[in-house]
């Protein structure tokens, strides 16, 4: 364990943990764009910016590990001054666009500015401005509004294994390229979005359909495979118009392209919405009591006339516990057969 | 952990998130063994693949057990405290030498020693698989011989160990602890023993039959029997994901009178005399319970479409119709109930559960949950080593059919495709079906890429685009199993494993030309 002073207050971390780490640990903020917990520091952003005694100029707190005895200065007139100018100069270069964009609310950028009181900037010059191309279902770019933090490039990388992206070019011209600039083609797991400090990477689906306002947010568990992700379905006027998951789940936050992205066959209008019943070769609408009547008669003559072992019953790895329940104890104490299983074995 | 064997299990596709996890592992130093036909994703992660071919996972399950024996890497200490049986099964690998097995799997023996000693050489070892292990007509002895490796070398019942399945669907796990399997009451409670019988008669308020019914697949040939007079499907689609389409919807075309509960009309739905609208899940309260055994919150989130109920209140309404009294009126009460009936699941209420989910055998209100199994040993005392020989598949290459056909799913589509197949770009993405096979094999059979091939095999054919790829070897073809209009099952094999039905979706022998 390593001993330091943080403004002036004793902390003790782990060794090699960062003094970024180590401020956030004791409860004191430091203002961040590019730093990310899954991720390796990278002291892109510059806005970690702190004090060391001992040290001529400040330094990122992302990438400087913590030492014994060191002493950390977190916030001063200077400090502020230079994160407020390394704000505006991002900014300088940012479309000023929040009225529309789908990451008001939740932007980091934005919220920074607000922190920081920029409503003007003393930074005027070329902007960069790029043809869009992208004719990817499920991922929306904006580069204009990249400020070239590197957190999708890392989450993609480092925890996604796959590099579909990286930066390319130099100085101004940099940006966040895909292989020769082709159509992003990648397994869209979309963990680039969730960690998008800005609006630069959205979800296409997402877009018009709202932001915080009026949205209720519901914890649940994803309905596709077997693991099991915690998710948050975003919920405006009775239809889900995101699908989020928060970074202290078993999961850690991470989803697939179905458990992020395939959710609207919830309001698919192919749903079913009323019972059917075939008459000829036909299905015609039935109201419930019709139709469960018409169950009720039927199960109870099949089983007078050849017994409840006549009968069969699939239940559902798709339906809940409680219905798995209530089902296998319908199938076996109302109608009297073990002749009940699911798809476990296939 | 600090091995991670992946055999069977297309792990980056069908289990995403689990990969990352894996990958994390893989960042921090752990090796990674794949044991594949296919070059899948997760090869890109791996200190060894071993590129098999169908079906031969037990020699090379028991190759890999020769090595470690051969060069006494097992585990003494656990064998002698925890197992039975141990000298008579290492007889039985005497046949399996690198060599042998190298024939029939086609993996390398040089490979099969380095795996062996990867896997055997380490005490934080875990096993990983899926359906490429269990769809076979041995799957059965193919879980065994895994089970095997891992006492072997006692890498179970501690943390970054084990063997472990990993569920295909959000809530396999729970539908079978909650016993919707034809042989057992909740919490695995054999119908068959008169004690357990009389718990549930008293506890449900009714007579049981002390017959084991029957399985999905049994029920199939059931009705082709014309034993099975009425069917009540609920969030099932057979007609697409059970094997020999043909055999199935000619099995449901002989039932008198067929209901199907579901949020689609679904291949099978259609088939039906009744269809009723559900909620889907994103439209209901209760919980699943996933692969790690983790009992976990769903939550309403939205309201259902139209006039579409909750599968658990059209239970509880025909429930009340037949005159039968369900004794609960809530997702919590029917938790509740089962909890009462399972002491593994005694100490989780939807309280407890409310922001993070709790893995079972949890028995009490102040139990934490258990992480791993058999942390204490085994329930039976000593576990066995149970001797497993090498059955080819069921159904071999011939002059008529001489491709092995293996399906399993990608990672865009999910299983019959009712719910992906409708998510606009999902299907703008991954909407066409194809068959994977070798540029070589194309070659010789005259396909280029997207074009469209014929398959059959003795069950059916269809016509589908070829892709073609060097990510299977020659002599082998992939089909994913969504797609209806070139429906996979179409072609395979419903041969059942004896022991517990699951049916060779991963073995069939095709033949293949070009249109």
């Amino acid at each position: 364990m390593v001993t330091l002073k943080i403004n002036g207050t004793e902390a003790v971390v782990a060794e090699g943990a960062t003094v970024l780490e180590a401020a956030r640990n004791a409860g004191i903020y430091i203002p961040s764009l590019c730093q990310h917990p899954k991720l390796t520091p990278f002291g892109g952003c510059r806005l970690c910016l702190v004090e060391i005694k001992g040290l001529p100029r400040p330094v990122t707190s992302c990438t400087t590990p913590v030492s014994e005895g060191m002493e950390v200065v977190t916030t001063s007139p200077t400090i502020e001054r230079l994160r407020k100018t390394v704000l505006e100069l991002i900014l300088s270069d940012h479309p000023n666009d929040c009225m529309v964009c789908e990451q008001a609310g939740t932007c980091t950028l934005q919220e920074l500015a607000y922190e920081y009181g920029i409503r003007e900037n003393r930074f005027e010059g070329e902007r960069r401005i790029y043809a869009k191309k992208d004719g990817n279902p499920f991922i929306e770019r904006e580069l204009e509004k990249c400020i070239m933090c590197g957190r999708c490039v890392k989450i993609c990388d480092e925890v996604q294994g796959v590099e579909a992206i990286e930066f390319g070019y130099r100085g101004f011209d940099t940006k966040i390229c895909t292989s020769f600039e082709d159509d992003l083609d990648c397994e869209f797991c979309g963990q680039c979005v969730s960690v998008c400090p800005t609006g630069a990477l959205t979800g296409k689906l997402w877009s018009k359909q709202g932001r915080k306002m009026g949205v209720k947010e519901v914890d649940s568990t994803c309905p596709y495979c077997g693991t099991g992700c915690t998710i948050t379905y975003h919920v405006k006027n009775n239809e889900i118009i995101r699908v989020t998951s928060n970074d202290d789940t078993p999961n850690e936050g991470l989803l697939c392209v179905k458990g992020r992205f395939a959710y609207k066959y919830v309001s698919s209008p192919d749903r079913l919405r009323t019972p059917l019943i075939k008459r000829d070769g036909l299905f015609f609408e039935a109201g419930w009591e019709e139709a469960l009547g018409l169950i009720a008669e039927r199960l109870q003559g099949i089983k007078a006339e050849h017994g409840p072992d006549a009968i069969a019953a699939l239940s559902s790895a798709r339906c809940t516990n409680e219905e798995n329940y209530a089902f296998q104890k319908f199938i076996r104490a109302a109608v009297g057969t073990n002749n009940v299983d699911h798809c476990a074995r296939l | 952990m600090e091995v991670i064997f992946i055999i069977g299990s297309n792990t980056k596709e069908t289990h995403p998130v689990i990969a990352n996890r894996m990958i994390k592992a893989f960042r921090k130093g752990a090796k990674i063994i794949v044991a594949d036909p296919r070059k899948i994703p997760m090869v890109k992660f791996s200190e060894l693949f071993m590129n098999m071919r169908p079906g031969t996972d037990i020699p090379l399950l028991n190759g890999l057990a020769h090595v470690i024996v051969k060069e006494g890497l097992q585990n003494e200490q656990f064998i002698a405290e925890k197992t039975e049986g141990y000298e008579s099964w290492k007889k039985s690998l005497e046949v399996y030498t690198p060599e042998y097995v190298e024939k029939i799997t086609g993996v390398p023996k040089e490979k099969i020693i380095k795996a062996a000693r990867i896997y055997g050489g380490c005490r934080r070892a875990g096993i990983f698989y899926t359906m490429g292990i269990t769809q076979h007509a041995c799957g059965t002895d193919n879980v065994r011989a895994i089970a095997n490796l891992a006492i072997l070398t006692g890498n179970i019942g501690r943390e970054s160990t084990g063997v472990n399945p990993l569920r295909g669907q959000n809530n396999v796990q729970g539908a079978s602890d909650a016993a919707c399997l034809p042989n057992v009451y909740p919490g695995y409670q054999r119908v068959d023993l008169p004690e357990v019988r009389e718990k549930f008669e008293k506890a449900w308020g009714a007579k049981l039959s002390p017959m084991p019914g029957l399985t999905a697949t049994e029920m199939m040939n059931a009705a082709i029997d014309g034993k099975i007079k009425a069917m009540y499907i609920m969030g099932e689609n057979p007609v697409l994901t059970d094997p020999n389409m043909h055999h199935t919807v000619k099995a449901l075309g002989n039932i008198d009178f067929v209901v199907v509960q579901d949020i689609f009309l679904s291949e099978t739905a259609k088939l039906a005399d009744v269809v009723l609208p559900a909620a889907c899940a994103a439209e209901k309260d209760g919980t699943f319970s996933n692969t790690e055994r983790r009992v976990q919150r769903v939550r309403k989130a939205v309201d259902p479409p139209g006039v579409a109920h909750d599968d658990l209140s059209i239970i509880l309404d025909l429930a009340g119709r037949i005159e039968y009294d369900m004794q609960f009126s809530t997702p919590a009460g029917a938790f509740e109930e089962f909890g009462r009936l399972w002491p593994a699941i005694a100490g989780i209420d939807y309280h407890r559960i409310a922001h993070r989910g709790l893995q079972w055998p949890c028995p009490t209100k102040e139990h934490p949950g258990t992480e791993y199994l058999y942390k204490d040993g085994f329930p039976k005392g000593k576990v066995p080593f149970t001797v497993v020989s090498y059955t080819p598949p069921a159904e071999i290459t011939s002059d008529d059919y001489p491709f092995v056909l293996t399906t399993g799913r990608n990672l865009f589509q999910y299983h019959s495709g009712t719910m992906t197949r409708r998510v606009v770009p999902i299907e703008e993405h991954a909407g066409t079906p194809y068959v994977e096979i070798n540029p070589e094999d194309a070659g010789h059979l005259g396909i280029s890429n997207h074009e469209f091939v014929k398959i059959s095999s003795r069950r059916g054919e269809l016509e589908v685009r070829a892709r073609v790829t060097s990510n299977i070897p020659a002599g082998i073809v992939f089909m994913p199993m969504h797609y209806h209009e070139a429906a996979a099952n179409i072609l395979t094999n419903d041969v059942l494993d004896p022991v517990v039905k699951i049916p060779e979706y991963k073995v069939a022998a095709v033949a293949i030309k070009a249109v």
